[in-house]
């Protein structure tokens, strides 16, 4: 049974398909991630993932429960969380604030999330009267995956949550990414760097053109020459 | 010594606690105007009548309280009124905005469009208005009229120059505190004030945090409404309540607005008293002033008065103009709460 799973799945945003049959899965506890080449629709299919897409074919489901009709809104009470790619923090809000707003769906106390969001993010503790947009690049990225998480989420997704951050800030960002995991969470993320994030990934989707190219361990499409010559730069 | 200190007494009188009042009703009317921007993101025509909307019914309350006696003497009767003027500005507003707002909203009809709309709204408003209670000029101070006595304040200090404070003066400074503490309390220590203020910074990422939209644009007609209504109630009971004058008071409002940063709150404060302050300090006569600080026959012949008070509403357009083409974001570089 997987955590999240969307199955055959095919539209687009108009007339025109971006998705074609595209099977996407994340199980409990794993890091999945997406990758493959400009405009494969790789943030379609988890727009897709998220019911920000209007689906012809093919389905959705949380831990085998069918959400294929339900808006984003309403699958973020069924358990998804979503870190867009842009536009991810509210900018004239402190964190504290941004972090209260992800909670903002529980009616029950939230303290002991924050307290450990904070033990993941550190930073964010110490920078938690101080407003979001004041905030570095990647240390924004840490606001944002934390709003996130203070739903308790049991699937997060994430797009592209190490653009235009630096290459020791990534590594940074990926570690924290996968102590979410290990906490029992399934993460799904689209990445553009393609080879550090397979490294960190259980499971790996090449797409192409809107469909499944490869789908195998990370560690397999890395070792896999064809992935390693045609996306991954040799 | 004695000159100096008639000369500030007199530019206290005439400019200072004026511009303070005046400042305090039109930063009272620009938070409404910002806050509808802010969550709404349309500029709001209509504001000027909604102010004139409160108004009249806190002062239909108002005439039915006297005709039964009650009042609170000192203090002017419009303010037990206030509340009915609230509630039916509320009200009015929240119906309007199903009736009409919602639909354009549904349709994601770009902020031009509500625009127009709203300006539809505001003649809508202007007829019901003339149609309840007529165009007629109408008194709304009781009680006592002075606080501080022009002829008591020249006993009591011995200078040549009298301080006059109104009683609505005093009253709109009063309450524009109290509001803005309100507001800004709400704004920033309450969940519905925050998600407001999320909402408004963005929008995408607020509903993805499960804030219900129509929650917060109903918030937002209900704290516009209840600031119009108290903002025209003063203006009313400072100057007069003349149905006519509300429409003027749109070009100030959205000038005080727009200067301060539109969609910031404190921008709205700010430049409600930038261009009272403006206005009333471009359009007074400094004659006497001169006169005070230097020697005797410096005292200029004409009145020193920069622009005649027939102009006032030109301050408004000239610092509209200034500020969108020096710096068109306003002071605070406003789009969110």
């Amino acid at each position: 049974m997987s955590a999240l799973v969307g199955e055959g799945m095919t539209g687009g945003y108009g007339g025109v398909d971006i998705l074609h049959d595209c099977t996407i899965g994340v199980d409990a506890g794993e890091v999945a991630v997406i990758v493959g080449p400009n405009g494969a629709g790789k943030s379609t299919a988890m727009k897709a993932l998220f019911g920000m897409l209007d689906l012809k074919s093919g389905r959705v489901a949380v831990h085998d429960k069918d959400i294929t009709a339900l808006s984003p809104q309403d699958r973020v009470r069924e358990g998804m969380a979503f870190v867009p790619q842009n536009r991810n923090v509210f900018t004239s809000m402190t964190v504290e604030e941004n972090l209260e707003m992800g909670a903002f769906i529980r009616d029950d106390d939230f303290t002991d999330t924050m307290t450990q969001v904070f033990d993941l993010f550190p930073i964010l503790k110490e920078k938690r009267r101080q407003a979001a947009g004041e905030l570095s690049g990647g240390q924004r990225q840490q606001v944002a995956v934390g709003r996130a998480l203070m739903t308790q989420p049991q699937v997060l997704m994430l797009d592209e949550p190490t653009a235009g951050v630096s290459p020791i800030v990534m590594d940074e960002l990926f570690d924290r990414i996968i102590e979410v995991a290990r906490s029992g969470i399934a993460v799904l993320m689209v990445e553009q760097n393609a080879k550090q994030a397979l490294e960190i990934a259980d499971k790996g989707y090449v797409l192409v053109q809107g469909e499944n190219r490869f789908t195998d361990s990370g560690q397999a499409l890395l070792e896999n020459p064809e992935v390693r010559q045609a996306f991954l730069g040799g | 010594m004695q000159d100096i200190l008639n000369a500030i007494v007199l530019f206290a009188n005439f400019v200072l606690v004026p511009a303070m009042a005046y400042g305090s009703q039109l930063a009272l009317g620009a938070l409404g105007v910002t806050l509808i921007y802010g969550i709404l993101r349309f500029s709001n025509f209509a504001h000027g009548e909604i102010m004139s909307f409160g108004t009249m019914f806190a002062l239909i309350a108002m005439w039915a309280f006297q005709a039964e006696g009650i009042g609170i003497e000192p203090a002017p009767t419009i303010l037990l009124g206030l509340p009915f003027g609230i509630a039916a500005t509320v009200l009015m507003l929240l119906l309007v905005d199903r009736l009409v707002f919602r639909y354009y909203r549904l349709k994601k009809s770009p902020p031009v469009v509500l625009l127009i709309v709203s300006t539809g709204i505001m003649f809508c408003l202007n007829g019901v208005i003339r149609i309840v209670i007529g165009p007629d000029d109408r008194q709304v101070s009781d009680g006592a009229r002075f606080i501080v006595k022009v002829g008591e304040f020249k006993k009591a200090t011995g200078l040549d120059e009298g301080l006059a404070i109104k009683t609505s003066q005093l009253i709109s400074v009063a309450m524009a505190i109290l509001c803005v503490a309100l507001l800004f309390w709400f704004l920033n220590r309450t969940r519905a004030g925050k998600s407001m203020r999320a909402y408004s910074d963005n929008e995408d990422l607020a509903l993805l945090s499960g804030v219900n939209p129509d929650r917060v644009v109903a918030i937002a007609w209900v704290l516009a409404g209840a600031l119009a209504a108290i903002a025209g109630s003063l203006y009313g009971l400072d100057k007069s309540y003349k149905p006519f004058t509300y429409l003027q008071l749109l070009l100030p409002i959205f000038a005080a607005a727009i200067v301060g940063g539109i969609g910031s709150p404190l921008g709205a404060i700010t430049g409600g008293y930038v261009i009272a302050f403006s206005e009333v300090m471009l359009t007074y006569p400094y004659k006497k002033f001169i006169a005070y600080l230097g020697p005797a026959d410096w005292a200029p012949q004409g009145l020193a008065q920069l622009l005649a008070t027939d102009y006032k509403f030109a301050v408004s357009f000239m610092i509209l103009v200034m500020v969108l083409i020096l710096r068109p974001t306003g002071i605070f570089a406003g789009r969110t709460l």
